[in-house]
This record gives structure tokens, C-alpha cells and sequence, in this order.
């Protein structure tokens, strides 16, 4: 039957609409959208006061499966995924079996289409076993759809190596995508070198480690001709450094996560709080200010959480020997509709470019438009919702969120998938 | 003088008016350990875990000494017998200890915070014994100690620390506890062995030419060169560093008459200090320090457990 979302602002920089309409689902696509639509024969939902928009998307997400599946199954990731507003991800290859090959690729598929509540898009590893020596197959995995590659984890190592990824990777419509990380300067790093690790008395992971790399992989674009996109991006200059190869006009693109933005090393206390532990490390308020502001002026493509679930005990031991990383995807888009919205420093134009258009783009996946034909991939924003961070309020399995206790104004309400609800009125559809 | 701390984990949140309570109690606690029978009945009754995820020598044993002194019953952990080495986590290990009933840990671990983690699962009192790169407050108590008796107080004291700061938990806590006794601090070492930010740990000044620095120091505290924690190569070999850091014979020229000298031990004969210097008869203190050791621990123990002063004066 057809569905009628009736009354919400839609909004979509792609057809350039921002105003208040109906929006007519049917057989999973946007039928019409207009005012005073006839809703004879459809079912009608009140969405006044809602703010409609292309579903969202993260491109950045640890669902640990295959291999890991304590911390995060394709289950309860995507219901995580639904929860924070989410109708597709875009998994990483650092699952066990690691994700390089179509074997794998295959199976993620399989078990997102079974048990999943929105879009899996894997990406794989660009070497094999991550190990940054052999090239992974990546026209098999290429041929399963898979348009991201990338060794998120430690990036890799030798510049050879990642010349040839790129070279190999020419031939294919993909993008390669790095996690900058030089192990020579970083080390065992645990936290920014500077104040904090002087502090603390931990090894420090200096913005340098990740600038070297940055700048070397955007020179390999140049080279190769290969579109790159840079993860996880935390400091100034590395900014800057994307900020130029734009300039230059080079296929290069970067993401950043809310953590990067909202939080900073002067939040690691002297209780060593493990959740705050992440790579790259959180960065002085400096860099954070600094990446807003390219968030703002459009350096910064996209928007996405580096969810990264972990157990409760790996998570609670010494900070030396706790594993890297933050959940994200249900709190993301509190995040940002509180910090950057609600205080003005980008509107919601942008927010569906840097989370909903701009990762599509970037992963070469069908463009979602509020417009007749195109796939009813939707998130229903409520704007003024309050709500707490709180840890026992996640669909994921993991509550290693650096953001616990923190208060949020916005979240979504409603996602469909091809004109399917994953989440209606907060919760996840069953 | 009130002292309402639990634990001595770090020693940036002790005042200077707690430091000196240490002090001064440390000091009372040195008549007992000059009397025959170097024992009293304050901390009877009381159970003490020395929890040494790490090799010590020196500041297990001066602990273990503290404690029998003051009539604590105390368990040593640790090493190789540690469930730690079987799989068992910190957090699981610590419960267990806690279900002894126990009152205090006293920890070494070569990862920073642990004693902080323990003291949020335990609800005991923790003393830091020293953690990973970060702080060793109790060595930085001692060291007080030592310079307090040889000069007689903090005042218009420059202080210099050589060596290997970057990667020190002993600076970690000595400098920080300079700076809140009054003290100038400068930190001199290769560029490669000193922290990223010398100024957050509260030093004043930073050098790489000791000849410059020293004609200014009352107190020249020599590091260890802790070859087991040095990753890589910081510098090129230890007979250049004694060359360019060493506390040589033919420096004492350039040291004020009554310039004195520390060194938190064991000391690499040669490296950083040659035996001429450390055994000084004038200018080293570092046997005082390891004195020190027992008493500053007696007083942090006695201090941190509340014990009574019918049990200190008996």
C-alpha cells in the first residue's frame, strides 16, 4: 500500500526543495512529492513539525562481522544504524576473516539482506589480510558491487604499496580510501602528543604522523590519477593539506566524525577514560575548531562516526591496553543537529549534503533525491526532540560512547528503506 | 593540620601544606627508626597489598619495611605469580584482592593509571608505586625529604633534573612537587629524551647544555637512563652521553660548594653519574634518599589510614 508522509519541511540541496510538503511512497520508490496531495488509497502519516530528508548515510562503520561478532553483529549494527537515522553504511574490511575477498564481501551481503535494517555497502581491503604487502582482489569484490577500498585500521605503510593500490585501482569506478597513520612517528601512541600524553605519561600519536601521510597520499592521487578519500581527518594542517589539493583540483575527498569535532584532548581526564581512547586521537581545540569551520566552508565532504563497538571488559582495563575506538551511529545525528545546526554553523542544506549526498557521491552509489522515481530512502528528523546519551539507550551491543551523559536536541524519529520503515516513532521496526 | 586525602596517586593534588604534613611526620617517624626496636603498633590491624606488576627492588623493599614497622600485615603480589600472566584482567584481579577485606594497595605497573583504575574499582586507599611513564609520588616524596634535611627547607632552591625526562615517572611526580614547594626547576637533557610539553609538568626551563645550567644549581638530581624503557635510540651511545649529560669529575667546577646531588637509583656507574659523584661524601645524598624512602612511605601510609597519634607516640 502506498504511504503518505504528510506535513514535514523537506529538504534536499540536490532538487534544491526546502519547504513543506507531502510526500507520496510507493513499491519502495518517491511516487510524487507536492502540496495537497491526493492520499485516497494510501495509508497517511502525520509528519508536521518533522523535517524529511535523503537517507542518511555513514560510510564509516565497524559492523565486526564476520569474526568479532561479541562487540557488533550486521543485526544489532544496523539496528544501530536505523536508530541514529541511518539507511545505509558503508562497512570496513577489518573483520576476521578480513573483507578482501568476494568471499567475504559475499557473505556480508547475504547476512545484511537476512538480518539487516538498512543498506550494507562493504568495502574491502585494498591488501590482503591488511598486511599492506599483497593486493587484495579487488575486481572480484569490485564485481559484487563493492566501490571503497580501503585498509582502515593503520593505513599502509609503504608508499610503493600504496602507489600500486592505487595504480590497480585506476581500472575500477572506486575510490580508494585512507587511514593515515605513519607508524614510524606514531608508534604505540596512545593519545595527542603534546599536553595530554606529557600529562598522563602516555607515548603521544603526534598530528604529524597522520599529516605525513595525508600529504603523501593526496601526491599518489596526483600521480595515479585515482580518487582518494581521506578518513577520519583530525588536525588543522591536515585539513589543509586536503584544503589544497581541492584547490588544485585533484579527485580527492575527506570525512570527519563528530568525536573529532566535539570532544578534545582536554576531556582525557586523569582517570584515564578508555572510551575516549580512539585513532587518530582526539586533537587539541584548536584542530576542532578547525574542522568545523571546513565542515562549515565545505572542505569537509562528509560527515560519519568511525563506529567502532567494543565490549564492556575490553574496554575496562588499563588505557595502554584497551583497543582503539568510539561507537557512533546512534548518536551522530543528535551530535551534529545540536552542535551545528542548533548553533548556526551550518543549516540543514548542508547537513543532507555532508550526510546523505556527499557519501553517496563519494562511494559511487545511485544518488536518493526527494523527487519523483528516485529510491524511498527517507529520514524523518524530529528537531526538537530532547534526549539523553544514555548508556543502556543503544540498539548496538557496544555503549563505548564518548558522549554519555551528554544532552541532545534532535534525533530521527522515523527511516525508510525503499519505502520500507526500519524505525517508526524512535524505535527500530521489528 | 588536616590531611583528607585517600590516596596518593597524584601528587599534582597535594598542597604544599600537604607535602610538608608528609614531611614532618616522616620526620617524627625517623625517631622510631634510629630507636632498637624499630616497630610500632599504629597500623595494627590494618592488611596492605603490595601489588608489583613490575620488577622493583628498592621500592618494594623499602614499602615492605614501612609497613612491618608499622605493625601492618601486608600480602606481596605480583610478578610471575600474578593471575594477570593466566588471563585474569586488572579490574577481575583487583576484585578478588578486595574480597579479602583489605585496606590498602600499594601498586606498580608499567601502564600509566592503573593505580587510579584500581582506586575507582577497589574503594580502598592506593598508593601509587609508580605507573608506566607517568608518576612515582612517593619517590618524589622521599627526594623532598633528602633536600628538605640537606638545605634545610625549599626556599630559593634551583633545581636541576638531568636526563631522561620523557620518558620518567619519577619527573612525572619530582617536578611537579618541586614547583609546589617553591622550588625553580630546570630540565636538562638531549632533545630526544625530553617530554613534548616540559612546561605542563611546571618546569621552568629547559637546556640542553648542562655546562650553562649547573654554576646555578643548589640540587643536581641525575636520572637513570632507563635503558629498558628507551624505544629506539635516543642517543647514539652512553659514552656520548656521558660526555654531554654525564655528572663527571670534571664538572664539579662548575657546581656551587654546596650544591648537593640526587639520583633515584639503581645508578648506571659511568653513564649518568661517575663514582666519584655519587659517592661524594659532601655532595651526594642518594643513600639519604634511600633512607628517606622508609620513612616518607611510614608517613604516607600512617597519614592515608588515618592512624592515631597514641599509635605514632607509643
Amino acid at each position: 500500500m502506498a504511504l503518505m508522509l504528510k506535513g514535514a519541511r523537506l529538504v534536499d540541496p540536490q532538487v534544491g526543495l526546502d519547504e513543506v510538503a507531502d510526500l507520496l511512497i510507493d513499491e519502495g520508490k518517491i511516487a510524487r512529492v507536492g502540496n495537497g496531495l491526493d492520499a485516497e488509497g494510501a495509508e497517511v502519516r502525520d509528519m508536521a513539525g518533522k523535517i524529511i530528508v535523503p537517507g542518511l548515510v555513514d560510510m564509516h562503520v565497524h559492523l565486526r562481522e564476520p569474526g568479532y561478532e561479541e562487540k557488533e553483529d550486521i543485526a544489532s549494527g544496523t539496528r544501530a544504524a536505523a536508530h541514529g537515522g541511518f539507511t545505509a553504511v558503508c562497512s570496513m574490511p577489518n573483520t576476521d576473516p578480513v573483507t578482501d575477498d568476494a568471499e567475504v564481501v559475499g557473505y556480508i551481503l547475504k547476512r545484511a539482506k537476512e538480518v539487516g535494517k538498512c543498506k550494507v555497502w562493504p568495502s574491502g581491503a585494498c591488501t590482503k589480510d591488511l598486511a599492506g604487502d599483497t593486493l587484495s582482489e579487488m575486481g572480484h569484490m569490485y564485481a559484487l558491487g563493492v566501490r571503497a577500498f580501503t585498509d582502515d585500521g593503520h593505513g599502509i605503510q609503504d608508499s610503493g604499496m600504496m602507489r600500486r593500490v592505487m595504480d590497480y585501482a585506476a581500472q575500477f569506478d572506486c575510490v580508494v580510501v585512507a587511514h593515515c597513520q605513519d607508524n614510524g612517528l606514531v608508534g604505540e601512541g596512545q593519545v595527542n602528543e603534546g599536553v595530554v600524553s606529557t600529562r598522563l605519561g602516555m607515548l603521544g600519536w603526534p598530528a604529524e604522523g597522520e599529516e605525513l601521510e595525508i600529504a603523501r597520499d593526496i601526491a599518489l592521487s596526483r600521480l595515479t590519477g585515482t580518487p582518494l578519500h581521506i578518513q577520519h581527518i583530525s588536525t588543522a594542517r591536515g585539513l589543509d593539506l586536503v584544503r589544497a589539493a581541492k584547490a588544485e583540483g585533484l579527485k580527492v575527498t575527506c570525512e570527519v566524525t563528530p568525536h573529532h569535532m566535539f570532544l578534545t584532548e582536554d576531556a582525557i581526564g586523569d582517570d584515564y577514560p578508555t572510551a575516549l581512547k580512539v585513532n587518530p586521537p582526539l586533537r587539541t581545540a584548536e584542530d576542532a575548531a578547525a574542522l568545523i569551520a571546513g565542515v562549515a566552508d565545505g572542505t569537509i565532504d562528509a560527515i560519519v562516526t568511525d563506529h567502532a563497538p567494543h565490549t564492556a571488559w575490553e574496554k575496562d582495563r588499563e588505557f595502554e591496553l584497551a583497543p582503539f575506538g568510539m561507537t557512533g551511529l546512534e548518536t551522530s545525528l543528535g551530535l551534529v543537529l545540536t552542535n551545528l545546526v542548533g548553533k548556526g554553523v551550518i543549516d540543514m542544506n548542508r547537513l543532507v549534503e555532508l550526510m546523505a549526498v556527499n557519501p553517496r557521491a563519494i562511494l559511487r552509489q545511485e544518488p536518493v533525491r526527494l523527487e519523483e522515481g528516485s529510491a524511498a530512502d527517507l529520514t524523518v528528523i524530529d528537531p526538537s526532540a530532547a534526549w539523553t546519551v544514555e548508556a543502556d539507550g543503544f540498539c548496538s551491543k557496544a555503549a563505548n560512547s564518548g558522549f554519555i551523559g551528554w544532552e541532545l536536541t534532535g534525533r530521527a524519529s522515523d527511516v525508510y528503506v525503499d519505502g520500507v520503515a526500519t524505525l517508526e516513532a524512535g524505535n527500530v521496526v521489528e | 593540620m588536616a590531611f583528607s586525602h585517600k590516596h596518593l596517586i597524584d601528587i599534582t593534588e597535594y598542597s604544599a601544606d600537604d607535602l610538608m604534613l608528609i614531611l614532618e611526620t616522616a620526620k617524627r617517624f625517623k625517631e622510631v627508626n634510629e630507636r632498637r626496636i624499630k616497630k610500632v603498633p599504629t597500623l595494627k590491624g590494618f592488611t596492605i597489598v603490595n601489588m608489583f606488576n613490575e620488577p622493583s627492588t628498592r621500592t618494594r623493599s623499602s614499602f615492605e619495611i614501612a609497613e612491618k614497622r608499622l605493625s601492618a600485615d601486608s600480602l606481596n603480589f605480583g610478578g610471575s605469580s600474578t593471575s594477570t600472566v593466566k588471563g585474569e584482567s586488572l579490574v577481575d584481579t583487583v576484585m578478588t584482592l578486595c574480597s579479602y577485606k583489605i585496606d590498602l594497595i600499594v601498586v606498580r605497573d608499567k601502564h600509566a593509571g592503573v593505580p587510579r583504575k584500581i582506586a575507582d574499582v577497589s574503594g580502598v586507599s592506593v598508593i601509587d608505586a609508580g605507573d608506566g611513564k607517568h608518576q612515582h609520588p612517593t619517590q618524589a616524596l622521599l627526594d623532598l625529604y633528602a633536600i628538605w634535611e640537606k638545605k634545610g627547607g625549599f626556599d630559593n632552591l634551583h633545581v636541576g633534573v638531568v636526563g631522561d625526562i620523557g620518558h620518567s615517572r619519577v619527573c612525572g611526580s619530582l617536578v611537579p612537587a618541586l614547583k609546589t614547594m617553591g622550588c625553580e626547576v630546570t630540565l636538562i637533557a638531549p632533545p630526544t629524551l625530553l617530554p613534548a610539553r616540559p612546561d605542563v609538568l611546571g618546569a621552568d626551563h629547559v637546556s640542553c647544555h648542562i655546562d650553562e645550567v649547573l654554576p646555578e644549581l643548589d640540587v643536581v638530581y641525575m636520572l637513570r637512563i632507563q635503558r629498558e624503557r628507551l624505544e629506539g635510540a635516543p642517543y647514539p651511545s652512553l659514552r656520548e652521553y656521558n660526555r654531554l649529560y654525564g655528572l663527571t669529575r670534571e664538572r664539579e667546577h662548575l657546581m656551587k660548594p654546596d650544591a648537593c646531588i640526587c639520583h633515584p637509583g639503581p645508578i648506571n656507574r659511568g653513564v649518568e653519574l661517575d663514582s666519584y659523584m655519587a659517592d661524594h661524601p659532601e655532595r651526594s645524598i642518594i643513600l639519604d634518599q634511600v633512607y628517606a624512602g622508609v620513612l616518607v612511605r611510614m608517613a604516607a601510609l600512617y597519614l592515608l589510614l588515618g592512624g592515631s597519634n597514641d599509635g605514632l607516640d607509643a
